[in-house]
């Protein structure tokens, strides 16, 4: 498996103690302490994933967030202190595919870390269509009529999931644990902050969602074929 | 329209007209003035209220206006009283007017009269005297000269006059009317002497020798109304020496013109007065009214948040003070509430702050213990077991940071509800499912009932989640081993989910300070469950958040209930609860005492003691009434004092008031067993 992380943060002691537990997990990682160089380091290390700890000196977390998604779809986990609803929504929608609140048990680092990195492995070929779109799940691209859509793995793996089962509404639960390799509920907005970013990008109009649909009450499915 | 604000209600009673008119009206206008309290204290019939209620109704928008508009009522003060005091100098000035008037009219007739009368009088010896030398020249046509005389001195003395008065000669004796020709009545002008005159007063001049005046009405014929008069006799003798009447007549004409144009005056000066007055009040009210009024806008807009309102201040006068001292008042207010504002920001700022602050050195070290921990078999065994020590203490310290940043969120009100459809039912099953571990370790067994049906309510299932995770680990961490019951119940406009435990319980008064910050049963015992003694401060500002309840119940050795109330739409107030807080399976409600002796030996108790049927569809099934494994109230040492109502909330003695007496009934237990009491109460229900 490989194993680049690299850790964006300013706190030297935390910063060490990251290599030490990533170090002992099997994880190579790089680190970078000031948010204006992280993009520059970002580029150099190539990590197959990011940990971003969102108050950082110079730029801060948010903007980095969204400077290393608009070159990439690699996985990036917030480690952030502020659980307030206002500064997940906002660090999930600078592009994070998680986040993970100190302080944080090493073992739940790990896990999610092990969760945004599994999907590396190996898909078996397959192709799912929802509404227009073509899926190849191996290839892993999405075609509108041959146009590419990009997405990022975990937009992709949420869209493959729902397409899998196109019978089946997927309350937010179950998408966690499928998509984001939770075991135990966790917060929900993940789930509504990652479906509106994913409806920007695959819906006609994301006003009036045709492949994303919600069902009130109960969570989202697949819209018809 | 002013005016007639109050003077209709009094109306009410006018009608009746019976000895007893005023206190009725008295009584009905006492019902009248009650009636919006609903709280008549008198016996007032209640057809009589009810028609006195008929009546008010359609007066209600003019009496509303009345008591909130004090313009309107000095307006209508005023008017009224001006009108009261001009009627009275209007009166007085008339009466005045009309008495000098009749007085010097008198004066003048009277003089008239005495002139009229010696004239008379002359001319009657002058007849006399030329007729004494003369002789005797026949009696009949000395009475036809006698007559002719009489016309001609009426005529003559009438001729004066030019119709400012009138003379008339009336024969004396009273009813002489065969002597039409000689003594006949006769008058000057065409008015009819024997209706005008008084009869009397013919009668009076009869017998008395004077001038007598009396008030009479002229008559131009027998049907005629008259005219008022002033009439002055005096009996005379003729030349023949026999007696007559004679009147002169003095109508008041000029003198009930000259009072027409008094009045007159008056009336145009009075109304003037009146309307003027009112004006004056109704602008010279306008000008305190206004600013007033003002003020009265502006502090409501001030109370409604607009706190940069101020008044308008004109000039240096008393109301200018006013709106001065307003200002300056509403300027210290805007000026605390920003301070107050900042303090808040500032607050949650630190908060917030802090929050960054303490949990990145606390992650470190948590991952560094973590590490030591990992690999504290190769440590000596004390190094190994601090190693545990700190791995666990940190875990304690975070789980303390977590609650206390919490509890300072609600405090600086940055919680937000983030409500949305919930069915309680799946709460309650996460909920359990992620006790059971501990439920297990403590031999606990969790049972749910009531979730036979969806329990759904607007809430924010986070919290709602934490705070029945706090009451089933509590129950479960202070239930002795002993099955806890998780009801769920919909009513109304209210759910509500009750954790049982049938634990150490709770002593009296411990059900309200069990939700205290940091608050433990016995602050001397030391801990052994790792609460952080925040969990049911942060649950019920979690309730609180949503417009809900959170509620103990407990009994000494007779375990505990936590009832969490939320109302079914976000937002509305709660009126009751689903599931009674006392629940039917304690001791009371079993009508037993705190030693399980039956209260039904004593015979009084038992049958105040059945609670009501709770709302809910589905009361705890029989098995789950039966479930404590152990007959509790036969333990050892559970005997203990009364079990006084919970010290709750208020509505929750409003809902059941009727407990008191099933108390007083259970009062058998007696002061004497208080000292048998175990060091099971004593056992911390830390929470």
């Amino acid at each position: 498996m490989k194993g680049r992380v690299l850790v964006v943060d300013d706190d030297t002691a935390l910063a060490e103690m990251l290599g030490i537990v990533l170090r002992g997990e099997g994880f190579e990682p790089s680190f970078v302490a000031d948010g204006d160089k992280a993009l520059a380091a970002f580029r150099e290390a190539k990590p197959d994933l990011v940990l971003l700890d969102l108050m950082l000196p110079g730029r801060d977390g948010i903007e980095v967030c969204r400077l290393i998604r608009a070159e990439s779809g690699v996985p990036i986990v917030m480690l952030t202190a502020k659980s307030d609803t206002v500064d997940v929504v906002v660090g999930l929608e600078s592009g994070a595919d998680d986040y993970i609140i100190k302080p944080f048990k090493p073992k739940e680092l790990v896990a999610r870390i092990r969760a945004r990195l599994r999907r590396s492995e190996e898909p078996a070929p397959e192709q799912l269509t929802i509404g227009d779109l073509v899926i190849d799940v191996a290839g892993h691209s999405v075609k509108r009529e041959g146009q590419s859509i990009a997405l990022t793995p975990l937009e992709f793996d949420l869209l493959v999931a729902l397409a899998r089962k196109p019978w089946q509404v997927f309350t937010r639960e179950v998408l966690l644990e499928q998509v984001w390799g939770y075991r135990h509920a966790a917060d929900t907005r993940l789930v509504n902050v990652h479906v509106q970013r994913l409806r920007s990008k695959v819906e006609k109009d994301p006003e009036r969602p045709e492949i994303v649909v919600t069902v009130r009450g109960v969570g989202y499915k697949a819209g018809p074929s | 329209m002013s005016g007639n604000g109050a003077a209709p209600e009094r109306g009410v009673g006018r009608p009746v007209d019976t000895a007893g008119g005023i206190s009725l009206l008295r009584r009905l206008w006492r019902a009248a003035r009650q009636l919006p309290d609903g709280a008549a204290s008198g016996p007032v019939h209640p057809v009589l209220r009810l028609y006195v209620r008929w009546v008010r109704r359609p007066l209600l928008p003019a009496m509303r206006l009345w008591r909130r508009n004090i313009q309107l009522r000095v307006v209508a003060t005023t008017l009224l009283m001006s009108l009261g005091v001009v009627l009275l100098l209007g009166v007085v000035v008339i009466g005045q007017v009309r008495n000098g008037l009749l007085e010097a009219k008198r004066h003048a007739s009277q003089s008239q009269a005495e002139g009229g009368f010696k004239a008379a009088r002359d001319a009657a010896d002058t007849v006399s005297d030329s007729r004494g030398g003369g002789g005797q020249d026949g009696s009949q046509s000395g009475g036809r000269d006698t007559g002719a005389w009489l016309t001609g001195l009426v005529q003559q003395l009438a001729s004066g006059g030019q119709g400012v008065y009138h003379v008339v000669a009336l024969s004396s004796g009273g009813g002489d009317t065969s002597a039409v020709g000689a003594r006949g009545p006769r008058a000057s002008g065409d008015l009819d002497p024997e209706h005008s005159i008084p009869v009397d007063l013919r009668k009076q001049l009869d017998l008395k020798t004077g001038a007598l005046e009396r008030s009479a009405s002229i008559k131009h014929s027998a049907a005629d109304e008259g005219e008022p008069a002033l009439v002055v006799g005096k009996r005379m003798y003729g030349p023949d020496g026999k007696a007559y009447q004679l009147y002169y007549l003095f109508p008041y004409t000029q003198e009930e013109k000259s009072l027409k144009l008094v009045k007159g005056t008056l009336l145009t000066a009075g109304v003037f007065v009146v309307v003027l007055l009112g004006a004056i009040a109704w602008l010279v009210v306008r000008q305190i009214v206004t600013p007033v009024r003002m003020a009265a806008s502006i502090s409501e807009r001030l109370a409604a948040g607009v706190l940069q309102e101020r008044m308008k201040v004109t000039g240096e006068d008393d109301i200018a003070r006013l709106g001065e001292a307003f200002n300056k008042m509403a300027q210290n207010l805007q000026v605390k509430i920003q301070q107050l504002e900042q303090l808040s920001r500032m607050q949650r700022r630190f908060v917030s702050d802090v929050s960054h602050e303490l949990r990145t050195p606390l992650t470190t070290v948590r991952m560094a213990a973590e590490v030591i921990h990992e690999a504290r078999e190769d440590f000596d065994p004390v190094t190994a077991r601090s190693a545990e020590l700190l791995y666990g203490q940190v875990d304690r310290f975070e789980s303390l940071l977590a609650d206390l940043l919490e509890i300072s969120r609600f405090d600086a009100g940055a919680a937000a509800l983030e409500a949305e459809p919930v069915d309680l039912r799946d709460v309650v099953h996460r909920v359990v499912d992620g006790a059971l571990p501990l439920a297990e370790r403590k031999g606990t067994k969790l049972i749910v009932t009531g979730g036979e049906q969806p329990v759904v309510a607007e809430a924010d299932s986070r919290r709602v989640e934490r705070v029945l995770r706090n009451l089933v680990v509590n129950a479960v961490e202070h239930g002795e081993g002993r099955d806890v019951v998780v009801r769920l119940a919909a009513a109304g406009g209210a759910v509500a989910v009750a954790v049982r435990d049938y634990g150490v319980g709770l002593k009296p008064g411990e059900a309200t300070r069990v939700f205290n910050r940091f608050w433990r049963a016995d602050p001397a015992r030391a801990r052994t469950t790792g609460g952080t003694g925040l969990g049911l401060s942060i649950a019920v500002e979690d309730a609180r958040l949503h417009g809900g309840w959170l509620q103990a119940w407990g009994e000494p050795g007779g375990g505990s209930q936590f009832r969490l109330t939320l109302p079914r739409t976000a937002g509305d107030t709660l009126r009751g609860s689903p599931i009674p807080l006392e629940p039917d399976d304690s001791r009371r409600n079993r009508g037993m005492n705190e030693a399980g002796v039956p209260l039904a030996v004593s015979g009084r108790g038992g049958a105040t003691a059945v609670p009501p049927a709770p709302p809910g569809p589905s009361p705890v099934p029989a098995q789950t009434r039966a479930t404590p494994t152990v007959d509790l109230t036969a333990l050892p040492g559970s005997g203990a004092r009364v079990v006084p109502r919970p010290g709750g909330t208020p509505f929750d003695k409003a809902e059941r008031p009727e407990k008191a007496s099933g108390a007083a009934g259970s009062e058998t237990g007696g002061e004497g067993r208080t000292e048998a009491r175990t060091e099971r109460e004593g056992q911390a229900r830390g929470r």
